[in-house]
């Protein structure tokens, strides 16, 4: 090769040209595959809503959703309500569950700016459960769910997801086992609200006693389960003002 | 084998006993110890380092002679992100569920240093088919690690084997737990991983004592 490829300038060179064709390269792909990842993720969003509430298609011990053809049906059969709550106020809104959490919780860092909540109100067979969406943070990504919970504010269901957290420690929250445990629990205490707790000394591996507001931890993922257990407690009290109400 | 030539093939063989990645170069420790606590995370994993570091290789040594050696290094790791980027992107518009599955391990394809050693070691000074093989060799030996480590690590800290239950119950006390049998929690973390690893450099270096370094 007659190039001297030990040059500045040919390094300067290379550089530049490597850095175009690969910031090019990606963008063109990133915004021409970027509607079809949006139709994916939301999706998901509403497979993950009917799997808190408990339309899923779970055998023994799998996680199933509801196959991705029928469940935009299913999401309007199930789901009778959206609503964008703002303090104890309730407003319906068909969209609500395009809310970006990330962002409304960016924006209620400045002062003036009023919160809006994502609510969804399901019905399966004639019982309500309302179901909030919860985020938060694990260990190494951000960590999300849903959280359905009936009038009296005893967890349905619920669903957890994960952008990073180690796999076979910290992504288990995503499994059967672990998400399970949370069903029956009990987030008040009398009338003050107190979350479920992610335990490692609750000596209740069976999950038994379901009015203790904790389930047991996963080995191995303390900070994951910790983070899981913050994200329950802060952004379902957001809620509390009106979910309160529903318990005449 | 009629394909491959011996000298090929033994780019196949080496890494998977007596060149080891993990073994004996001592690269992708971190992976190994991050990712084994269930067989199943070990298995991806193994996979997704196969393809990148095949295609990785290819590409490296496609562009060996036009890249500067100032920067050889940022150039090998943006090609390794680059193809990473993009199978991660096309998988979440056309296979989305296995892009959740394997989402995770992005970030530690991208920082394995088996592929960056690799590139370094081997792709800059040879032709792309040999590189392509040293890639698939090497990506076979780490895998074959990963597997061990994942298969003892699972089966001794959760009692599972791909999430099936094989020495029973530890709840419900069936199975070996009958016995009084416990799981051994400490499995699951990190440091029993690192001493596993250790054991089986011990086996092979007793097995095969050349490969004790003189002091």
């Amino acid at each position: 090769m007659a190039k001297n490829t030990e040059s500045n300038v040919y390094t300067v060179l290379f550089a530049t040209g490597m850095v175009l064709v690969v910031g090019t390269l990606l963008a063109f792909l990133a915004s021409s595959l970027k509607d079809k990842i949006a139709e994916n993720k939301r999706i998901e969003k509403q497979q993950n809503i009917l799997y808190a509430m408990g339309i899923n298609e779970n055998d023994e011990s799998s996680v199933e959703f509801v196959s991705k053809n029928i469940v935009g049906e299913e999401f309007s059969k199930y789901i009778t309500k959206q609503l964008v709550i703002t303090g104890a106020n309730a407003v319906e809104n068909d969209k609500a569950y395009l809310i970006d959490l990330k962002k409304e919780s960016a924006l209620a860092k400045s002062e003036n700016y009023q919160r809006r909540l994502p609510l969804f109100v399901g019905n399966k067979d004639g019982k309500e459960s309302y179901i909030v969406p919860v985020r938060g943070k694990g260990l190494w990504d951000a960590i999300w769910g849903y959280i359905a919970l009936d009038s009296e504010l005893v967890i349905q269901g619920v669903y957890f997801d994960h952008a990073g957290e180690t796999p076979g420690l910290g992504s288990n929250i995503k499994e059967r086992f672990f998400m399970d445990d949370f069903i029956g629990e009990h987030i008040m205490d009398g009338d003050t609200f107190k979350g479920v707790a992610v335990s490692k000394s609750n000596a209740d591996p069976k999950n038994i006693d379901k009015t203790d507001n904790e389930v047991d931890a996963i080995s191995g993922s303390t900070i994951t389960g910790d983070g899981l257990a913050a994200m329950l407690k802060k952004d379902l009290k957001m809620y509390m003002p009106y979910l309160k109400t529903l318990k005449q | 084998m009629g394909l491959l030539s011996k000298k090929d093939l033994k780019l196949i063989t080496d890494p998977l006993a007596d060149n080891n990645p993990i073994t004996i170069q001592v690269l992708g420790i971190c992976s190994a110890l991050a990712i084994t606590a269930e067989l199943k995370a070990s298995i991806v994993m193994s996979i997704a380092v196969l393809f990148v570091m095949g295609l990785g290789n290819l590409t490296i040594s496609l562009m060996r002679n036009i890249i500067p050696p100032k920067i050889r290094i940022i150039v090998q790791l943006i090609v390794v992100a680059t193809l990473v980027i993009i199978v991660d992107l096309v998988l979440k518009a056309f296979a989305y569920e296995l892009s959740k599955t394997l989402s995770v391990f992005v970030g530690l394809i991208i920082t394995n240093c088996i592929i960056m050693g690799r590139f370094e070691a081997f792709a800059l000074a040879n032709g792309p088919i040999r590189s392509f093989i040293d890639g698939v060799g090497n990506a076979l030996g780490y895998a074959v690690i990963l597997i061990i480590v994942g298969f003892f690590r699972e089966l001794l800290g959760s009692g599972t084997l791909l999430g099936f239950k094989v020495l029973g119950d530890p709840i419900e006390k069936t199975g070996v737990y009958a016995f009084g049998y416990e799981n051994n929690g400490f499995m699951l973390l990190a440091p029993m991983a690192l001493i596993t690893v250790g054991i089986i450099i011990w086996v092979q270096r007793s097995r095969n004592t050349s490969l004790i370094e003189d002091n």
